[in-house]
């Protein structure tokens, strides 16, 4: 229990030191033992799980009242902030949230024992592993890129001190998550984690940050209040505060809170309706895209979908779930087609992504559930590696746009590498995201199979844009300089640790997986989903083995492949050079080549609408039928 | 029995690896002879000999090295080195889906190598391959899921064992797999990334800058998998394997029957009718089948 509680107050702790100490090279020192004690914090916690749950109780009436008092107090800053930026909407959704908040404390809180308050099991140890050990390399990588990002931005005030105190107390709202049993406070956590999101995409104080700030706390609050909602429907009916035993024992009294803190879920995760704000939140510093939008808050809100569906299961309100995710992967992932910001293609991929976790959750099974953590561990390994290498090469080119990037490869030869790696950790045998990808079609498969149908139409997607995006990072044009000689050390190095880890993470997957997801799916069904899984790991390992070429191949033709002639690339005949040309009036021409985005048959516009209208008529169904 | 059955029922794997990487490019070698044979008698021309093809890629292999930049033919190397894997992967009995994904990882190999010659033609080329296989990709999925629907497996052995007649249970899911496999075997209307024709608007598209061993190394990977497709062919009709190899020989009659009677789709109506065309068939067989199987 010292270690979890360790994991939760610790962060806070540091982002207050960070905060106070006006220093900078007393802070960076700071900042790398304290993400040294966390990673092995987090191992000591794995290390020494003993594999079930286990539950701990830490009673005391102290801990209630400084939440309580924090509550209040955020609420009235958020208030302050509604008023002082005229969202008015903001203001509303907060002043319900304080009366549900005041109406429950007041009336039915004295009748709720609580008798675990915290707890750990498998699911959260992998949590806390991604939150612990990603979540370090990406504040380390901030340190490096928050200079930079200041010196591009002279236009914006330095206030990097409240940047990191933010990032830190973020990481510890995030351990609160994963390892309070309490759903007060859970609902405690996840509000910081809206706050922090909520001042971090604001963080350049330009209208459009505080819009898309703005954004992202409306849709948030408004998972807060159904939260909220669940919560008191909980306590009040169902007569408890406890999410295992409301899960578990609950019953028919069980269904509303599940899907109102379902519903809770979809916005943190971004899902239809609710996408919106995820895509608007990318103009926030990088880290925090990397860190919030992709590899750890939005995967509180499928880790919430996952642990409440239990309680859904066999109702409409479940099939109505696995909609919802499916139909965000298949939409997200046909939008990503027509982006050309590398940003907006991140978000999205990372909207459908979640969308196949909560699909999954959905559906319930064991072997879907298998997937759907798997999903989740290496989609936070991969997507926050691409976010970084993305954030890096802004920095460098002062573009976030693909159709910039040409020749990356000659320019930026190691940073490439490494977004090679997350590209393909995304999309290609023998990486994780496919690994998880065959697991989910299989678990799809035995439900339903227009969920397989969907799976198979968006990985086609899929596949067109990282593809596309790849191509435009290797192709290869001399004489280029090289720009990757500046890139500070706390960068190279998250870099370099993520794209081991994304390689890393598949060979060691069949360990992660037996060691650490089949039980915690024994534990919760009785039996683990049996798949011909060992001739699996040795196709892939095949695989692996094979790519190896790669690097060999590359090498070969760098230094020893010497027996060749070069000519210039066919242009029509009419070749000035190696990139001009003559055109039909004698007129040179160089020839510049450009992706498709397809926006006749994927635009944005008409996709986001199509969605949001079938979204929203499937989250009235979920809703209504548990209430009816 | 037909030697197909004597392949089918060998426990020796290694054999079995050998006989395909062996038999594979000599099979698909004859069989491009025999297409480009038939193809000009429907065009009242003699035609070269049987054995033309294996002729044209040995004489590639003696060719001088000429390349754009250093690296292109790399991705060329390891698209050739998956392809072969991939047919491994089916003819030893493997589970069909990781055939699928290691067939796309073998295409986005290819699509690579025209990106990264940073040559108008091969982009180009390079982006409609990349269409072609979102096209395609769908479909290729469905067609393992339906058979995983009435076998109960994904191991190609066992589907290649089982008794049913695959094909009255799935003949919207093999009408889909025709329309694809115009597509996968490069066949007009849908050679869009590039053709061995001489009326492609984009030169060679995809491998124009590509010449000597790496272009000899291009045609073989290509009849490995045209032999991987015609065996996907065969297991629809694994019931009977005189049944089954005849199926192949007439649908690939069939093929270049449609290849020499249509003219060029533009790439919004390849995608377009792929994607309907596996809608219409693929998936409304699947979701029937489901209902169907229900007990």
């Amino acid at each position: 229990m010292e270690t979890i509680i360790f994991l939760i107050i610790f962060p806070a702790a540091i982002s207050l030191v960070l905060l106070s100490i006006p220093v900078k090279s007393v802070r960076r020192l700071i900042a790398v033992i304290a993400n040294i004690a966390l990673i092995a914090g987090t191992i000591h916690l794995l290390y020494g799980s003993a594999g079930e749950t286990i539950r701990y109780e830490l009673e005391n009436v102290w801990i209630e009242r400084a939440m309580l008092t924090l509550e209040v107090t955020l609420s009235i800053y958020i208030l302050y902030m509604g008023i002082r930026f005229r969202r008015y909407l903001v203001v509303f959704f907060t002043l319900l949230q304080l009366a549900l908040l005041v109406h429950f404390e007041a009336f039915a809180i004295p009748a709720v024992p609580v008798a675990h308050n915290l707890f750990v099991d498998n699911f959260s140890i992998i949590l806390a592993l991604i939150i612990g050990i990603i979540g370090s390399f990406i504040c380390l990588y901030a340190i490096g890129y928050i200079e930079e990002y200041h010196e591009r931005h002279k236009e914006s005030e330095d206030n990097r001190r409240f940047f990191f105190f933010l990032m830190y107390l973020f990481l510890s709202a995030m351990f609160g998550i994963v390892f309070s049993n309490n759903l007060k406070w859970i609902y405690f956590f996840w509000e910081i984690t809206t706050i922090c999101s909520f001042l971090l995409i604001k963080y350049h104080e330009d209208e459009e940050s505080i819009d898309s700030a703005f954004s992202a706390l409306t849709i948030n609050l408004m998972g807060g209040l159904a939260f909220a909602a669940g919560i008191s429907y909980a306590g009040i009916y169902a007569g408890t505060l406890e999410l295992d035993r409301l899960i578990a024992e609950g019953g028919a009294y069980a269904v509303i809170p599940a899907a109102l803190i379902a519903f809770a879920g979809l916005a943190k995760s971004a899902q239809l309706p609710f996408s919106s704000w995820l895509t608007k939140a990318m103009v926030a510093p990088t880290p925090v895209s990397a860190l919030l939008h992709s590899s750890t808050m939005v995967k509180a809100g499928v880790y919430i979908i996952i642990k409440v569906a239990p309680a859904l299961k066999g109702t409409l309100a479940a099939a109505m779930l696995s909609y919802i995710g499916g139909l965000t992967f298949l939409v997200a992932s046909f939008i990503a087609i027509s982006q050309s910001n590398a940003k907006k293609v991140l978000a999205y991929s990372t909207i459908a992504n979640l969308g196949l976790v909560v699909a999954c959750a959905g559906i319930g099974t064991n072997e879907a559930i298998w997937s759907a953590i798997l999903l989740i561990v290496f989609h936070a390994v991969a997507k926050s590696l691409m976010f970084l290498c993305v954030g890096l090469i802004e920095n460098k080119l002062s573009s976030k746009e693909i159709e910039n990037m040409d020749f990356l490869i000659m320019e930026m030869p190691k940073v490439s590498a490494a977004m090679i790696i997350g590209i393909s950790g995304m999309f290609l045998a023998p990486f994780g995201m496919l690994i998880s990808k065959w697991a989910t079609l299989k678990a799809f498969i035995d439900f339903n199979p227009v969920m397989a149908i969907i799976l198979a139409y968006g990985s086609a997607a899929t596949l067109f844009f990282w593809t596309k995006w790849m191509g435009k990072i290797i192709t290869i044009k001399y004489g280029l300089k090289n720009r990757e000689k500046v890139v500070s050390p706390w960068e190279w190095t998250t870099l370099a640790v993520l794209s081991f880890m994304t390689i890393g993470v598949c060979i060691i997957f069949p360990l992660l997986s037996s060691a650490l997801i089949e039980p915690y799916i024994i534990e919760l069904f009785g039996v683990s989903p049996s798949m011909d899984r060992f001739n699996i790991i040795i196709i892939m390992i095949i695989m692996l083995g094979l790519l190896t070429i790669l690097p060999i191949a590359l090498m070969y033709y760098a230094w020893l492949d010497k027996d060749y002639k070069r000519v210039g690339t066919y242009l029509g005949g009419a070749n000035v050079d190696n990139v001009r040309f003559l055109g039909s009036l004698g007129a040179q021409r160089t020839a510049d080549i450009r992706n498709y985005y397809l926006d006749g048959f994927f635009s944005e516009k008409k996709l986001y609408n199509y969605g949001l209208v079938t979204a929203v008529f499937l989250v009235i169904l979920m809703l209504g039928v548990v209430v009816i | 029995m037909t030697p197909i059955d004597y392949f089918i029922h060998l426990d020796n794997i290694y054999l079995k690896a050998v006989i395909y990487v062996v038999l594979a490019p000599i099979l698909g070698g004859l069989l491009a002879g025999v297409d480009r044979k038939i193809s000009a008698r429907m065009q009242g021309r003699i035609g070269p000999p049987i054995l033309q093809p294996f002729y044209d890629v040995f004489k590639l292999f003696s060719k001088e090295k000429i390349i754009v930049n250093k690296f292109q033919n790399f991705n060329v190397i390891l698209f050739f080195v998956f392809m072969v894997f991939t047919g491994s992967l089916f003819f030893l009995g493997g589970d069909l889906l990781l055939v699928i994904f290691a067939l796309t990882l073998a295409g986005v190999f290819f699509a690579l190598a025209g990106f990264s010659v940073n040559s108008p033609y091969c982009h180009i080329g390079a982006e409609r391959e990349l269409i072609q296989m979102m096209s395609y990709d769908p479909m290729i999925i469905l067609v393992a899921v339906g058979m995983y629907q009435v076998t109960g497996t994904f191991r190609v052995d066992a589907i290649a064992m089982y008794d049913g007649p695959l094909i009255l249970y799935l003949p919207g899911v093999f009408l889909g797999y025709l329309h694809v496999l115009t597509i996968k075997l490069r066949k007009s209307p849908f050679d869009l990334a590039m053709s061995a024709h001489a009326h492609q608007e984009l030169v060679s598209g995809l491998k124009t800058e590509f010449s000597g061993t790496t272009l000899a190394l291009i045609e073989i990977g290509h009849w490995y998998e045209n032999v991987l497709l015609l065996g996907i062919i065969y297991l629809f009709f694994a019931f009977n394997s005189f049944l089954g190899v005849a199926a192949m020989l007439v649908l690939y009659f069939f093929e270049i029957i449609i290849d020499n009677t249509y003219a060029r789709f533009k790439w919004e109506l390849t995608f377009k009718s792929t994607w309907l065309v596996t809608a219409l068939f693929g998936a409304a067989n699947i979701i029937i089948l489901y209902y169907a199987m229900q007990p």
